[in-house]
């Protein structure tokens, strides 16, 4: 299939997808009104299981409207050259260079434990044929066959509830929301039915379950398909809860949950999927996974410690980037496990640099920085030189109209400003003190 | 006033009549040599392909029982033994739940108990025909369930007494019985959530079969949950996808007629719930509740249907309990006609007298039976009474598979391995 000016006019919208403005995915009810700006069917009984048809004219279904002041940003060069050739396999790192999209890294390590361990298998809405609302199981049902590669109806209680069934008899279930939005229709089963049954049952079942896919706020899709859940799924015992930035962490998360004995929520984010990171050659083994409620510490510092999980840890890696440049080095921790949390890793770093500035795009309220803000205040409150600072999402429904909803989560300069504030408010009183 | 649901109470049947009604739309029994859900046909249509599946035959067959029994004693539903064992099975769970409601009112047991009584025949016409590694998924109302299954009588009277010698160390309770071992999986306290899970166990057994190749895995699952669920959506989704992927299921409605305190017929749009079966392409059957036998010849019929590879099947059993809700519900709405009506129909009265009258078993047995039913009774509460209450250090145990799930702590280490973990006063 030759790409036509179409193709080539989505490749570059493509490349723009990593930029945090750019719009998302939705439910299949909108599909029509993206085709039409698109100009593919996505109703089309696909070819898509045919190795044949090239990524893009994939994923053109899904990277969705376009919308007037992308434009600005179009001829980006950086984001230009983010793109994938349009020929390249699936299996993108393997290549010479050592770079791996998040979208490759959680396919190959879905790849590698199906293949590892058969009673791994995947459910969800558009897994199979579709090859995936996000092309996260692209080549999965081709290669595992249609009883490990579920597609299933538009039920999210029922199939969540089927994969703690099967997770109950030692089967693996990975089972894809098509965003965690849909989660709140199986919380239940994530809840009651997933996380309790060990404690419950003292012991005798448990759920080696994992739930994945995109969490946190899109672009443009309004306040029902925009709320991360970390905080929601992270005050829940029995529930262990990951949050990935890089492919690196993509990789070895999602490895370590579907090799995990307890249930998994695994909370991705659309917007870092097409998102190119290097990676080692450690982290391409297959052997290779990331230790559950370990924090990264992703770059070092003496001056703040600013904590983030998943997008938000570019955001912090930025800001610190901007903050070295005025003479405040910033550490930056990755979160990595919202449940368990590594307070020790966080109460290390902030007696190092005795200010802390937590960011999340989620609620403020009960939020993950409120649990990390309790933790340092109660394990090195002598050490803090500075109030802690806070940064979340704004405490509203998400408003759709794109400046309103720039303003409603977490932007650098925020963070910029609170680790300013953070150690500037500390200069006098140290001077003084 | 108080309302058109009194009225209808009054007759508290009204289902029966049109059920009888309705036949010509569905397959007629009477004219298969084949006992139930008309076997002959069902074999070909659904080893083709799903669609043809969606017109497989619904029966009533509680018709089917009653003709049976009209010919009279000729050939006899059960064996001695088999009758001995349901009769055992049922007098189990009325003794044991009797006990419930005395221990609950002496403040040994607490919170919601949700007894089973009057609906013995459910339980014990499907469970007794299980082997031990087929799955019961059931509701709050589980205490019998768990017995039926094989769960020992003294672990789960000690689980609710919330001793550590329970079935779940009194980590689980009234509404939350598992047991690994005899394969009941909980034990769901909430309406519709059982089904679901109920439908992913079942869903294991077709993919230990197909993907796993256990070949030999032929085990079964049974779904129970009463009227109330059926208005739920959970029931509608996994009888959509049971009957899409011919899962090895039954799915069996206790239906008693009330759901706390809403009657189901004020709460349905059509009351039968067995003719959801065929509208998702699986058999669905009524049968009378209160007659363990006739359960039982269903039970054989659709347990064997999906032992063999072919699918769902649904079946509403028409019951009744006896005790409120729960031993909260001071059970003011359901009319005292109505009650005394079931009463009279007690199932395991009923059997008694099936089993006389068929000289399958004497007065002697049977009072033989009841008499070592009580002493195993009073021995599970001497059990339960005297079992010592969890350790401290049982509080931070069983959250996860993997103790290592609490994360690392102050000094690096994982959490779980710091002495005062398991003296349950370490900081998670």
């Amino acid at each position: 299939m030759l790409p036509t000016p179409l193709d080539l006019y989505t490749q570059t919208l493509r490349g723009l997808a990593s930029q945090w403005w750019w719009p998302a995915v939705f439910k299949p009810l909108h599909f029509p009104q993206i085709s039409r700006l698109i100009g593919s069917n996505p109703f089309q009984r696909s070819n898509s299981i045919n190795a044949g048809q090239s990524n893009l004219s994939l994923e053109k279904k899904m990277w969705g409207i376009v919308r007037q002041k992308v434009g600005a940003g179009a001829s980006s060069i950086p984001a230009l050259q983010r793109i994938r050739p349009a020929a390249s396999s699936s299996r993108y790192y393997s290549s010479a260079a050592k770079e791996m999209t998040v979208r490759d890294a959680l396919n190959s390590a879905l790849d590698e434990e199906m293949s590892a361990d058969p009673k791994v298998f995947l459910m969800g809405e558009e897994v199979g044929e579709y090859q995936g609302a996000y092309k996260i199981t692209k080549g999965l049902l081709e290669k595992y066959g249609p009883e490990r590669v579920l597609d299933t109806p538009i039920t999210e209680a029922g199939f969540a509830g089927i994969g703690v069934g099967a997770a109950y008899h030692g089967l693996k279930p990975v089972v894809e929301f098509m965003t965690f939005n849909f989660s709140m229709q199986a919380i239940d089963h994530i809840i009651n039915s997933a996380a309790k049954t060990n404690y419950m049952s003292a012991g005798q079942i448990s759920v080696p379950i994992v739930f994945r896919g995109p969490n946190g706020a899109a672009a443009g899709v309004g306040a029902q398909h925009s709320q991360c859940y970390a905080a929601w799924y992270g005050s829940c015992p029995g529930l262990k809860v990951l949050a990935p930035y890089s492919s690196e962490d993509a990789r070895g998360l999602l490895k370590a949950a579907i090799r995990d004995p307890d249930p998994v929520v695994f909370l991705e984010n659309e917007l870092l999927y097409g998102e190119s990171f290097p990676v080692s050659a450690e982290v391409l083994d297959s052997s290779f996974t990331a230790p559950i409620g370990k924090a990264k510490i992703e770059r070092e510092g003496k001056d703040v410690t600013i904590t983030a999980f998943s997008k938000m840890v570019g955001y912090a890696l930025k800001a610190a980037e901007l903050l070295s440049k005025e003479g405040i080095s910033a550490e930056v921790i990755n979160l990595r496990s919202i449940r368990p949390l590594d307070r020790a890793t966080i109460n290390t770093s902030v007696r190092k640099t005795n200010r802390l500035v937590t960011v999340e795009e989620g609620f403020p309220q009960h939020g993950v920085g409120a649990e990390i803000c309790t933790s340092v205040v109660e394990e090195s409150f002598g050490y803090l030189d500075a109030p802690v600072e806070r940064i979340a999402g704004a405490d509203i429904p998400m408003p759709y109209a794109a400046n309103l909803e720039r303003m409603a989560v977490p932007q650098v300069e925020d963070i910029v400003r609170a680790a300013k504030r953070a150690c500037y408010r500390a200069v006098p009183l140290a001077a003084t003190g | 006033m108080s309302f058109s649901a009194s009225l209808k109470i009054l007759q508290p049947l009204p289902l029966n009549s049109t059920r009888s009604n309705e036949k010509p739309l569905f397959f007629d029994p009477f004219r298969s040599p084949s006992k139930f859900l008309g076997s002959r046909f069902r074999i070909p249509s659904l080893s083709k392909s799903n669609t043809r599946s969606r017109s497989s035959p619904a029966v009533a067959v509680s018709e089917v029982v009653k003709e049976k029994k009209l010919k009279p004693s000729s050939n006899l539903l059960i064996t001695k033994e088999e009758g001995l064992v349901l009769y055992e099975d049922m007098i189990l769970g009325r003794e044991f739940e009797d006990m419930c409601a005395q221990m609950y009112y002496r403040g040994k047991m607490f919170g919601f108990v949700h007894l089973y009584n009057g609906q013995e025949a459910v339980s014990t016409g499907f469970i007794k025909l299980l082997t031990k590694r087929d799955t019961v998924v059931s509701t709050y109302r589980d205490h019998v369930h768990a017995l039926s299954k094989g769960v020992p009588s003294r672990e789960v009277m000690s689980e609710l007494f919330g001793k550590t010698t329970g079935c779940c160390r009194g980590q689980g309770g009234s509404m939350h019985m598992f047991s690994k071992e005899n394969n009941l999986i909980g034990g769901f306290a909430f309406i519709g959530e059982g089904i679901p899970v109920a439908t992913g166990a079942a869903f294991t057994s077709k993919y230990k079969r197909e993907v796993l190749k256990e070949a030999d895995c032929e085990d079964v699952t049974l779904a129970f949950f009463g009227d109330g669920t059926c208005n739920n959506g959970q029931f509608y989704e996994c009888l959509n996808m049971a009957a899409l992927w011919k899962l090895p299921i039954v799915f069996v409605v206790e239906n008693n007629l009330w759901a706390i305190g809403m009657s189901h017929l004020r709460a349905t749009s059509d009351p039968e719930i067995w003719k959801k079966g065929p509208a998702f392409g699986m058999p669905g059957v009524h049968v009378d509740g209160m007659d363990v036998l006739k359960v039982r010849e269903v039970a054989k019929e659709a347990i064997g249907r999906a032992r063999r590879g072919e699918g769902p099947t649904l079946v509403e059993c028409e019951t009744y309990r006896f005790r409120g809700h729960s031993l909260a519900d001071p059970d003011e709405l359901r009319d005292p006609d109505e009650k005394a009506h079931y009463a009279a129909r007690d199932p395991i009265v009923a059997l008694k007298k099936y089993l006389l009258e068929n000289n399958l078993a004497s007065e002697q047995e049977l009072k033989g039976i009841k008499d070592k039913i009580i002493e195993e009774v009073e021995e599970a509460v001497r059990f339960a009474d005297e079992s010592p209450l969890p350790a401290r250090s049982q509080l931070l145990e069983n959250v996860f598979a993997d103790p290592k799930g609490f994360g690392i702590g102050p000094d690096g280490k994982y959490r779980c391995e710091d002495p005062k973990f398991t003296e349950g006063t370490a900081h998670v």
